[in-house]
């Protein structure tokens, strides 16, 4: 999926990043707990989330993530857009929840992959 | 490459918002040597929860990273309140960290062992009152 498609689908803000806009990215994690992102991610490009502070950033560009999605209205800070825009990273803002945005993106071929998770 | 390369950084104790900076500047040198993503990604991620850790649990501290043409070495020292029981605190989900940490969406209690899991080498030597200092070794090749 592009994340332009994202962008369309969640009916969000871009905030930076326009020139990945056409970029394809595969998979996608949900999560408010960066432990679990660095613990469990593998190849997830997306990531949603409501939590705000530059370590989602941080987390992301350590997982080679292009994409974080901050749900339920939340906006990242300045300093956060700065960083994302150093690390190439592309921000968007949806005011839909965490599991509609998931859902939205899931029944749109957006998967999870997530693999076996325990053990 | 033959040289040796060292990396020093002091590690902010008092402030979240920069903790991980180290860590970013390492990835990106890391890509500027030609390392694989594979190889790039394995210690940025170690060296980023080690520095988390130094901010969330100990003062801060320095972190040391050393690149010859065998392996790649992460020491991160820090004079926190050192790590009473390690086998404890390696095993997953063990966190003693409050709910204050968790807002900011850490303290699931993975970074020890995912620090252990990236890297080929990981050894704590922590002393309570004193400090810790973890070591951890990713092999080239
Ligand atoms: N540098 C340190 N100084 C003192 N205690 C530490 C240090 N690093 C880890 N610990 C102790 O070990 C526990 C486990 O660490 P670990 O990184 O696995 O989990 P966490 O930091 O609590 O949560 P997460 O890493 O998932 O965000 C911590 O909760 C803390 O009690
Ligand atoms: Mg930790």
């Amino acid at each position: 999926m592009k994340i332009c498609e994202i962008q369309k689908l969640l009916n969000a803000t871009l905030l930076c990043g326009e020139e990945a806009l056409e970029h394809d990215v595969f998979s996608a994690c949900c999560s408010d707990m960066m432990s679990d992102v660095l613990a469990y991610v593998k190849d997830q490009g997306v990531l949603i989330t409501g939590l705000i502070n530059p370590q989602v950033i941080r987390t992301a560009s350590m997982m080679d993530m292009v994409c974080v999605v901050f749900v339920r209205s939340k906006a990242p800070t300045e300093e956060m857009i700065e960083l994302a825009e150093a690390c190439g990273i592309v921000l968007m803002k949806s005011d839909m929840r965490a599991y509609e945005a998931c859902g939205h993106l899931y029944t749109s071929g957006l998967r999870g992959n997530a693999g076996k998770i325990h053990g | 490459m033959g040289e040796v390369l060292k990396f020093h950084f002091d590690v902010d104790g008092e402030n979240f918002s920069s903790a991980g900076e180290a860590s970013v500047v390492v990835k990106k040198k890391l890509r500027q040597l030609g390392f694989s993503p594979d190889i790039m990604r394995r210690v940025s991620i170690a060296m980023y929860e080690g520095e988390i850790n130094m901010v969330i649990h100990a003062d801060g501290g320095t972190a040391d990273v050393t690149v010859d043409d065998n392996e790649i070495t992460i020491v991160l020292k820090d004079r926190g309140p050192g790590i009473p029981d390690v086998s404890l605190a390696m095993q997953e989900g063990y966190s003693t960290a409050c709910d204050n940490i968790r807002s900011l969406g850490f303290g699931a209690g993975m970074g020890l062992p995912n620090m252990k899991k990236y890297t080929d080498f990981m050894q704590i030597d922590s002393e309570v009152g004193v400090g810790t200092t973890v070591t951890m070794k990713i092999k080239l090749n």
